[in-house]
């Protein structure tokens, strides 16, 4: 380990918030990928005598309406809704950091991509997607199944669709970034463009980015319930937190933990990511480092 | 002493009276909810049940049906049938005869002219009367004498009872309409709120899309009816909140079509203050077997009749698919008191419903089992089942909605139990009954292997509904997608069925017909029927005389409610 990196570390471990949401987040990664195989009761057996049952030894999170075990609901479902919303993110993420860079650091770059960001922004989602689930879903389907033909679907639309704001933002802050002093330096001493972008600006950009991937986790698993909601997405018997959530908000009264257990993952993911992305904003900027 | 006496009498008398034979409007104020607001109390004025059912509180058809879907004379004296002369031997005329002395709300007397300027005023050129194909094909309507009415239709009727019949086809009062002809209807506000009826109440004050007061109508041709003097029907809200004001606070004693989950009711029912009543028609949730190909390699004859489908063809695979259902679990989950298990498409009016079908509802897992093995489908690999390389892989849709995705999940999982396999879908309901030929996800298109929709058909003729499935009928290119034989049906004995059908007259004979029709596809097993759908709708303990009727007004008998203690 070299010292910068165990200087990021150290700062890192100073962040409480950071370190706890880490916790979490390495818990539920473990728990959706290892649960399943713990506890082993299939996420869609239907057992219709334990239809709407509480809490109990044989259930631990309670069945919903048509006996399904909540619990194993839970892993399956999270691990899809994790493992959809890290690869559109991924996606979202690496398009948004190099069209930002390109286009806030090559000027002649900078209008014709920054139009195709407003190009992406104006156009309507929904109709889109729908054009593109209607052209891709069968022959994705025939290649790879319907649920990772769907994944790869799924994962790659919301990806495309959403790295324009971190595009944006990312943009702004390399523009400002490279008439910094210790920039110009670097560039006066000769330093190649690719130098110069991977060594000293990526680094200062790296907190927004960091953010917008925080803030584009939880929107990922949104959308993607919303795409399972509108038929476009997974079958519907297919679980996900976004879907789970869905289908209980009918018997909020009735049976609240039913809307409280995928809302509660949802959420907690969604605000781990955050603080990481801060930990890590604070331990990567040279700034903050003592 | 005696004037002791006196009072004592006066108040026994006061306490006996209502309770032995009760006065009009001694009962005094009614209060109903319909979750959905009518904006006018002309149904000839729009399509919209709400308006149509707030209308037959003053406006009433010569004929209505009751809650079993039989004819009931009303205005009219008797209902004119071919065995009692009223229908013509050629079935191109129909003579109704008014009862006498019946009165409008204004004291004036109803004759035929009311009648005939009814059928004028919904058929006139210029006007967009939303009934008019009520009176589809009528050719002529004129007065004989006073009270007695003639209808000559341009073809051979065998189902006359379009005009003038039920809760959309009411008589209107011709003075107070003279002025209100085709292109004028809409303008004569005055009439268009108020009418002048002949039913139980009059409007008193009309406020469109929120509430109407009515009062009795003391021209009532019953003398002790209605028991309420007065009506505030109110509108507007939503279903669960009419359904709490009629059972767990009792602010409104009647509420209207409360479509809710089952546990949900069951839950305000516990409050004790009122009743959930049910009633069924015609509405029958289903799956659709597709006997053509959905295979996507074929491009534009996907779903076609030029291929047939590889193992659905096949009756034993669509038997056994019925046998493996249990749909008394279906409603218990899904409708509850709104619901029951069906093994017909055609359920209702009672003289056509079929018993040689019942059998499917109980599930039978091991029969289905046996049938396949007997068919030659082996288990392979996963217990799907396979035969020729064929496997039985299912793709079941139908559009979004949590009841069916329930369905699904559980009929997946009885599908798996037999060898089925099964992957789901789900379309937005816009969408899925969008009916856009540019669209591969409607129901018509049917590029799955089977779906799931609930459908019905208007008033109690089932003629052409049971046309639906003639082989003409089948959606495909050349119709641009549209037709109502969804499964692609098509067999020339049930197309006989279908032409015998429209020349029958007689009541008995179609309804022989029509079971026959029914039994035809229920045993060709290309539509499994799985739930009858009812409307539901709640009423406070104290409201008496209530008879849910799904063939024609809620409100239909409103003259007889009353309040019990």
């Amino acid at each position: 380990m070299t010292s910068a990196r165990r200087g990021t570390w150290a700062q890192f471990r100073t962040h409480r918030g950071a370190v706890i949401g880490a916790g979490i987040l390495l818990i539920a990664a473990f728990a959706v990928l290892f649960g399943p195989h713990l506890w082993s009761i299939d996420p869609h057996l239907i057992d219709i005598r334990a239809r709407n049952q509480g809490i109990s030894f044989a259930h631990p999170l309670g069945a919903d309406r048509l006996g399904r075990d909540t619990l194993a609901r839970m892993l399956a479902g999270g691990r899809v809704s994790l493992a959809v919303a890290g690869a559109a993110m991924g996606l979202a993420l690496s398009l948004g950091a190099v069209i930002g860079v390109a286009s806030g650091y090559f000027r002649r770059l900078d209008g014709p991509l920054m139009r195709l960001t407003d190009l992406f922004l104006a156009l309507p989602l929904l109709p889109l997607l729908l054009v593109i689930i209607a052209l891709f879903r069968d022959a994705l389907r025939a290649a790879f199944g319907p649920e990772t033909g769907i994944f790869i679907l799924i994962a790659s639309v919301i990806g495309a669709t959403s790295w324009m704001k971190t595009a944006r933002i990312v943009r702004g802050e390399v523009l400002a970034l490279k008439e910094r002093e210790f920039v110009l330096a670097s560039g006066a001493l000769g330093a190649p463009a690719g130098r110069l972008i991977f060594r000293h600006i990526l680094p200062g950009v790296i907190s927004p980015i960091m953010i917008s991937a925080a803030l584009g986790v939880g929107d990922a698993i949104i959308t993607e319930s919303a795409l399972s909601f509108l038929g476009l997405g997974f079958p519907p018997d297919f679980p996900t937190w976004g879907r789970l959530l869905y289908d209980s908000t009918d018997y909020l009264q009735q049976y609240p933990g039913r809307v409280l257990w995928p809302g509660l993952a949802i959420s907690l993911t969604v605000l781990s990511i955050n603080y990481v992305g801060d930990g890590l904003r604070d331990a990567l900027d040279p700034r903050t480092r003592g | 002493m005696k004037t002791a006496f006196t009072l004592i009498i006066a108040i026994f008398s006061l306490y006996v009276a209502p309770a032995a034979h009760a006065a009009r409007g001694a009962d005094g104020h009614l209060r109903i909810i319909y979750w959905q607001a009518p904006s006018t109390m002309n149904p000839y004025l729009s399509g919209g049940t709400k308006e149509i059912e707030a209308a037959s509180l003053v406006l009433e058809p010569l004929a209505r049906y009751d809650q079993n879907g039989n004819m009931k004379p009303w205005l009219a004296e008797r209902v004119p049938t071919l065995e009692n002369g009223g229908v013509s031997k050629d079935l191109r005329t129909i003579t109704w005869k008014l009862k006498g002395g019946l009165k409008w709300a204004d004291g004036t007397p109803v004759t035929s002219k009311d009648v005939v300027f009814t059928w004028k005023y919904c058929t006139h050129p210029q006007g967009g009367c939303s009934q008019s194909e009520k009176y589809n094909d009528v050719k002529n309507v004129e007065a004989l004498d006073a009270l007695t009415v003639r209808v000559t239709f341009g073809i051979a009727k065998p189902f006359p009872y379009g005009p003038f019949v039920g809760a959309q086809a009411p008589i209107i009062q011709a003075a107070q309409f003279a002025d209100c002809l085709g292109a004028r209807a809409p303008r004569c506000t005055d009439a268009n709120f108020k009418p002048v009826g002949t039913g139980p109440f009059s409007v008193a004050e009309f406020r469109p899309n929120d509430v109407i007061s009515f009062v009795a109508n003391s021209n009532y041709r019953d003398p002790a009816r209605p028991a309420f003097a007065r009506v505030t029907f109110k509108g507007g809200g939503d279903a669960t909140a009419a359904a709490r004001s009629v059972l767990e606070t009792g602010e409104f004693d009647y509420a209207w079509n409360l479509q809710l989950a089952p546990d949900v009711l069951a839950n305000m029912k516990k409050a004790g203050k009122g009743v959930v009543i049910s009633s069924f028609g015609t509405l029958v949730e289903r799956i659709v077997v597709n006997l053509t190909n959905p295979a996507s390699r074929l491009g534009k004859e996907r779903s076609t009749a030029k291929h047939p489908h590889p193992f659905l063809s096949d009756p034993s695979v669509r038997k056994a698919l019925s046998m493996a259902i249990d749909r008394k679990l279906l409603v218990e989950i899904g409708y509850g008191p709104a619901g029951r298990p069906t093994c017909n498409i055609l359920p209702a009016p009672a003289i056509y419903k079929s018993t040689a079908n019942d059998g499917c509802l109980m599930q039978d897992i091991p029969g289905a089992n046996k049938l396949l093995d007997a068919a030659g489908w082996k288990r392979g690999s996963g217990g799907v089942r396979m035969k020729n390389g064929v496997k039985l892989s299912i793709l079941y849709q139908t559009s979004t909605n949590a009841v069916r995705q329930d369905f699904q999940a559980l009929i997946k999982q009885w599908w798996s139990k037999i060898g089925v396999e099964t992957e789901l879908r789900n379309i937005s309901a816009s969408v899925f009954f969008g009916g856009d030929p540019a669209s591969g996800d409607t129901f018509q298109k049917f590029q799955a292997d089977v779906q799931m929709y609930a459908n019905n058909f208007d008033g109690t003729d089932p003629e052409s509904y049971m046309a639906n499935w003639a082989c003409k009928e089948a959606p495909r290119p050349a119709t641009q997608w549209q037709g109502n034989n969804v499964p692609r049906y098509c067999d020339k004995a049930y197309d006989a069925l279908i032409a015998k059908m429209a020349r029958a007259g007689a009541l008995k004979e179609r309804a022989r017909l029509a079971r026959a029709m029914n039994d035809m596809l229920m045993q060709a097993y290309v539509l499994i029927p799985l739930v009858d759908r009812g409307r539901v709708s709640a009423h406070a303990k104290t409201l008496g005389g209530v008879v849910l009727n799904t063939w024609d007004s809620e409100l239909w008998n409103i003259a007889d409610w009353r309040r019990v203690k």
